[in-house]
């Protein structure tokens, strides 16, 4: 069964945020998973539900927001959303993972409908982002802190990639008001360094806040300004202890017999 | 005129006339894009020594349906981005020409840091990936007005090394010479050796200057006896695969010539590293005679 066999269709009426669990569960297996177990559950959420100028029906147009998840890790709460918000199935849901799904533990936008860059390898959807945010100004789908917009997801430790502060330099540098970086921090990098994450950001000279990445207000409020002249960084701190559900690649191995 | 100037040339005039056109560069070759990124500056975009940024730059605007040229040296076009590549192009399935300079030994004495002989390979495998080399000027300014104007994915592999005569870039192989005996496949600008080392020989030559998809079918044609000698200025045997995947069902003898695959500790200018690596004509000469016998 591929995606294009798949004879199910997305909803059509949108499904809440308390449905997610649900459709989580569909892929853990495991009936009690909360949200609080997925660390960019809650800013996923609000992107689609609040944000982004997105929807199934225009999810080609030229003059359309993006979305890059570029950690692409964890994507279970994405295929969630997606799926909540109608751009696929819900019957995708229990195959995750299996041969012929179009759902990895990395998103691929080539087999998921909604799925803007295909990630997984650290350190590429800000730079994609960059370009993207270029484009949309060059054919004039965005002008000044309006239009078409591209937000970027990042964890904090995918900023220990150099590639991450190329991007993050020259964004600030050429006054990319269409691009937002939300930084889902939740103490995951080695040699992390209190506060650094906001003030590498800043000191490039981006526009920069610090929230609560559970608090849906606190994050709608972040998003959807948009500082005229500069990129905008949001710091969405996921403080609690969170068990991340872990999913290593899988490296298949031949028994020997 | 120099390759590299043309390109730039060409590069600008595809910018002024085209405007879902993008430049994208890392500092090198700035000095001939002034004009151009002053009109354009939108479009005409230098990302500083950024390399990573670079070829994803390029691809984030082909996410947005514009057809960016992407340009540094190969080495750190290819070599140090190659990931960029891989995912930003290859993997999200999008389009773009990717314009290298300095090919294997153009910066001869900057040593081995600006020398790419392993670009060619490294591109052969990026699924779907074109790669086109150019023997001159002409060449350079056929094959980025083609490969902009058509999708997918395209290196362009711009060098100082030049043939006399330039071949129209139709994605197929052209025979220059036609004989009776064996067959040298010259891809890019290693021909006018070829044709020198051959020089007065029943030898067949035929010459590439798209590198991938590999024309088979010519190849195919002009074989006449078992014997093909491969001449690439990149990587030795770097198109040895496409020659056997061609010639699959022939039997057939393969001598690869090329760059050799070692750590090459040498400063000097072009021509010498050409000679050093047995790629000028009486180096081919000598190989082609430990080869096989060449009838007059």
């Amino acid at each position: 069964m591929t995606a294009t066999q798949i004879e199910t269709q997305p909803r059509t009426e949108g499904a809440g945020y308390d449905d997610l669990p649900a459709l989580i569960s569909l892929m853990s297996g495991d009936e009690k998973h909360s949200a609080a177990a997925h660390s960019t559950l809650d800013v996923v959420w609000v992107l689609y539900d609040r944000i982004l100028d997105v929807t199934p029906e225009t999810a080609g147009d030229p003059n359309r927001d993006r979305f890059y998840l570029s950690k692409g890790h964890g994507p279970m709460a994405y295929y969630a959303t997606l799926a909540a918000k109608g751009f696929i199935p819900d019957e995708w849901l229990p195959g995750w993972l299996e041969f012929d799904s179009p759902l990895g533990s990395h998103p691929d936008r080539n087999l998921v409908p909604g799925v803007e860059i295909s990630s997984g390898s650290l350190g590429h959807g800000l730079p994609l982002a960059v370009g993207t945010a270029l484009g949309l100004r060059a054919q004039g789908l965005s002008t000044s802190g309006a239009g078409a917009r591209v937000v970027v997801l990042v964890g904090d430790a995918e900023l220990d990639e150099g590639s991450n502060h190329e991007a993050l330099e020259l964004a600030a540098a050429l006054g990319l008001d269409n691009l937002t970086v939300v930084v889902v921090d939740n103490r995951s990098s080695s040699y992390a360094v209190g506060g650094r994450v906001a003030d590498r950001f800043r000191t490039e000279g981006w526009h920069t806040v610090t929230v609560d990445g559970r608090d849906h207000g606190q994050l709608e409020t972040a998003l959807s300004y948009r500082p005229a002249g500069r990129p905008n960084a949001v710091v969405a701190t996921v403080i609690e202890p969170v068990i991340e559900p872990v999913i290593e690649p899988v490296i298949a191995t031949v028994e020997s017999k | 005129m120099n390759p590299r100037l043309q390109f730039a040339e060409t590069a600008a005039d595809l910018v002024e006339t085209d405007l879902s056109v993008a430049l994208v560069y890392a500092e090198i070759s700035g000095q001939f894009f002034g004009e151009v990124e002053r009109r354009h500056p939108d479009r005409v975009i230098n990302v500083g020594i950024r390399e990573q940024l670079l070829v994803n730059v390029g691809a984030g605007l082909a996410l947005t349906g514009m057809r960016p040229i992407v340009h540094t040296f190969s080495s750190f076009l290819v070599e140090r981005a190659f990931e960029q590549i891989k995912l930003g192009f290859g993997h999200q399935d999008v389009g773009g020409v990717l314009v290298g300079a300095g090919g294997s030994f153009d910066a001869a004495g900057a040593g081995r840091t600006h020398q790419a002989p392993g670009d060619v390979a490294l591109m052969d495998t990026v699924p779907g990936a074109h790669i086109h080399a150019p023997g001159t000027a002409v060449e350079v300014d056929a094959v980025l007005r083609r490969t902009v104007a058509s999708d997918g994915l395209h290196y362009v592999r711009v060098a100082g090394q030049t043939n006399a005569d330039s071949f129209p870039v139709t994605g197929k192989l052209h025979v220059v010479r036609r004989g009776w005996g064996p067959t040298v496949v010259a891809m890019g600008p290693t021909l006018d050796a070829v044709l020198e080392a051959t020089a007065g020989t029943d030898a067949t030559v035929v010459y590439a200057n798209t590198i991938r998809p590999f024309d088979a079918r010519t190849l195919r044609e002009v074989l006449a006896t078992p014997d093909v000698v491969l001449v690439e200025p990149w990587y030795a045997g770097t198109s040895a695969h496409v020659i056997s995947a061609a010639l699959a069902d022939r039997p057939h003898r393969l001598l690869s010539l090329g760059v050799p695959r070692t750590e090459f500790r040498r400063y000097g200018t072009p021509e010498e590293h050409i000679a050093a690596h047995g790629l000028d004509a009486a180096g081919l000469r000598a190989a082609l005679d430990g080869f096989v016998s060449l009838a007059a």
